[in-house]
């Protein structure tokens, strides 16, 4: 299976999730993520792929009446992020996200970056300016937008504003990055730049990304995770997973039998 | 050759249909354009009539003179100095408690029953005859606290008011803020109160300001809790002034001084015999319905101002 001599940055274990309706979305997840890899999240609209993803930094906290039931462990300081003793915004820094539909604030660019660190109390400009530039260069953004830093985000286009939110994300210095189908609002000039970033993002950082695109696990990611109805059906080498599946459900899904 | 004299015959049908719907869709078209104009048209008669009637008193004396038993020599004066404080009172008090009351409820409150009850009340507050207000005004604010029948006590009573107004307006503001950008907030690990702060507060606020400045415009036409509880009639003297030469600069005495409102001067005038007074009415009335006018004006421009930057 795994390479044994790549670290493991953060693993779950055994993980349930249960909604507010009492609705058991994850079942029983057992599964690592390489330190520096891209792990892939595929399987059909409803599997859990989502609700497994805001485990990882606690989105699910912001809704009364959720549940979660085993462990989300990060390495190397065995933290369990989904410990109660544990605070979400502290999770959070460490584990940033990016969401499917891009979802910049209704204010400049500049500030778009920069709030991640206004946050944490940054406020000595020099500082900022320099750690906004990086995280635009990260994003691969910087070039296009270096002289409207002050213009309002929503004048970008689709795939320039999904950048943005990677480069806010990426401000911080986030150890983990979380992708929900970041691509599924996007043309196919705008998803090849995302693809290629996030490539590039791996030497900075783990990724786990949800995808409903096949080819794009298939592209980008280094292992994949096969999720069924909340359970994780297969969890291997990205290349293992689609040239030689060990289990039917997940041929049968990849092959595109069903799904 | 059947067939395609079939589709012709089918697509004769089709066209007639869509001509009956177009039809249709003008005949609403119409209706609703009527309606429209029935209550427009309707209003800017009343409208126009009043300023033909108050036109002789269109002038500056009108302002700055105080009423008097002889109508060309009455003026607005002490009716608009009222207004003008018992208003600020109004928003002093009810936009902090309103504003924060919305906040709490939609940010900050567990959804439970006791919540949904408060949210029931709140709506059906916003419904509740303003006489019920004055009533209410006079037993807790009159007598029980003891402001007496003041400025304060108008202020409040009308803050009572259009409380429920700055209340459902913040919170509608709010909900307007797509779920999304809050995520993305919590998402760099704000905490709740830099999300409330930074985003639900700075992106609701044209909303909000609508609701004030509506809410507002309705306090100051009201009259019959302000009568209930107890504003004179005829004043002929100014509330002491707040702001002073002498340090400390303010003056705080004006609170508990006597008043009257302009929609209250004006159906004093108006109950007079005398006709001469009437025109005083009508000029009040115009003044009235500008300054409203303004008012919602304005409300309109900054919510555009603001929103222009907002997009979802
Ligand atoms: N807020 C919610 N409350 C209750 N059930 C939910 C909620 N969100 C998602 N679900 C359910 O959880 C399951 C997994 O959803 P999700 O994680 O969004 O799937 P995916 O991202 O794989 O399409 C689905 O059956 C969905 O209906
Ligand atoms: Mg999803």
């Amino acid at each position: 299976m795994a390479n044994v001599t790549t670290p493991i940055k953060a693993e779950a274990r055994d993980l349930n999730f249960f909604y507010s309706n009492g609705a058991r979305a994850l079942k029983g997840i057992s599964m690592p993520l390489y330190e520096n890899k891209i792990t892939a999240l595929i399987g059909p609209s409803g599997c859990g792929k989502s609700t497994f993803l805001r485990c990882f930094n606690r989105m699910h906290d912001l809704y009364p009446g959720n549940k979660y039931q085993g462990q989300i462990v990060m390495h190397p300081d065995n933290t369990n992020v989904l410990d109660a003793g544990v605070d979400p915004i502290e999770v959070r820094m460490r584990i940033s996200m990016v969401f499917q539909k891009p979802n910049p604030f209704p204010k400049s660019i500049y500030e778009n970056v920069a709030y991640g660190l206004r946050v944490r109390g940054e406020n000595n400009k020099r500082i900022m300016d320099d750690k906004v530039e990086e995280a635009l260069k990260g994003a691969a953004l910087w070039n296009e937008v270096k002289d409207r830093l002050h213009d309002l985000a929503f004048n970008l286009s689709g795939g320039q504003q999904q950048r943005l939110c990677i480069a806010r994300a990426l401000a911080t210095d986030p150890e983990i990055m979380l992708f929900d189908e970041p691509t599924s609002a996007l043309d196919p000039i705008a998803t090849a730049n995302i693809e290629e970033l996030m490539v590039e993002l791996r030497s900075k950082l783990t990724i786990l990304v949800v995808t409903h695109n096949m080819q794009q696990a298939a592209r980008v990611s280094d292992y994949t995770a096969y999720m069924y109805l909340g359970e994780l059906i297969e969890y291997n080498d990205t290349d293992k997973i689609f040239t030689t599946p060990s289990r039917k459900e997940t041929e049968d899904y990849i092959t595109g039998k069903f799904g | 050759m059947e067939h395609r004299a079939s589709v012709i015959e089918n697509l004769g049908e089709v066209r007639a249909m869509i001509k009956r719907h177009k039809r249709n869709d003008l005949l609403f078209a119409g209706l609703g354009l009527l309606c429209l104009m029935l209550g427009l048209v309707t209003l800017m008669l009343l409208f126009w009539q009043l300023i033909a009637d108050g036109y002789p008193k269109f002038t500056l004396d009108f302002l700055t003179e105080f009423p008097s038993r002889h109508a060309s020599r009455a003026g607005l004066l002490s009716a608009w100095t009222g207004s003008l404080l018992v208003m600020t009172v109004t928003f002093v008090t009810a936009v902090p408690i309103g504003v924060a009351a919305g906040l709490y409820l939609e940010e900050y409150a567990p959804k439970n029953w006791f919540t949904d009850l408060i949210e029931i009340n709140v709506s059906n507050l916003a419904g509740v005859p303003s006489i019920i207000y004055g009533l209410l005004a006079l037993g807790l604010f009159v007598y029980m606290l003891g402001f007496g029948q003041s400025i304060l006590t108008a202020g409040l009573t009308l803050a009572l008011l259009i409380l429920p107004i700055v209340i459902v307006s913040t919170r509608e503001a709010i909900r307007a803020i797509p779920v999304s950008i809050r995520e993305a907030a919590y998402g760099v690990g704000a905490t709740k109160w830099q999300v409330v702060y930074d985003h639900v507060f700075k992106y609701s606020y044209g909303g909000i300001l609508t609701g004030v400045i509506i809410g507002m415009s309705r306090a100051l036409g009201e009259t019959a809790p302000i009568i209930t509880i107890g504003a004179l009639t005829f004043i002929a003297f100014l509330p002491p002034a707040p702001i002073t030469a002498e340090p400390p600069f303010l003056n705080f005495e004006w609170l508990s001084s006597g008043f009257t409102v302009m929609p209250i001067q004006m159906f004093n005038w108006l109950s007079r015999p005398d006709h001469a007074f009437h025109i005083n009415a009508a000029a009040t009335g115009a003044l009235i319905i500008v300054v409203t006018l303004l008012m919602n004006g304005a409300a309109i421009w900054m919510r555009y101002k603001i929103r222009k930057n907002i997009k979802w």
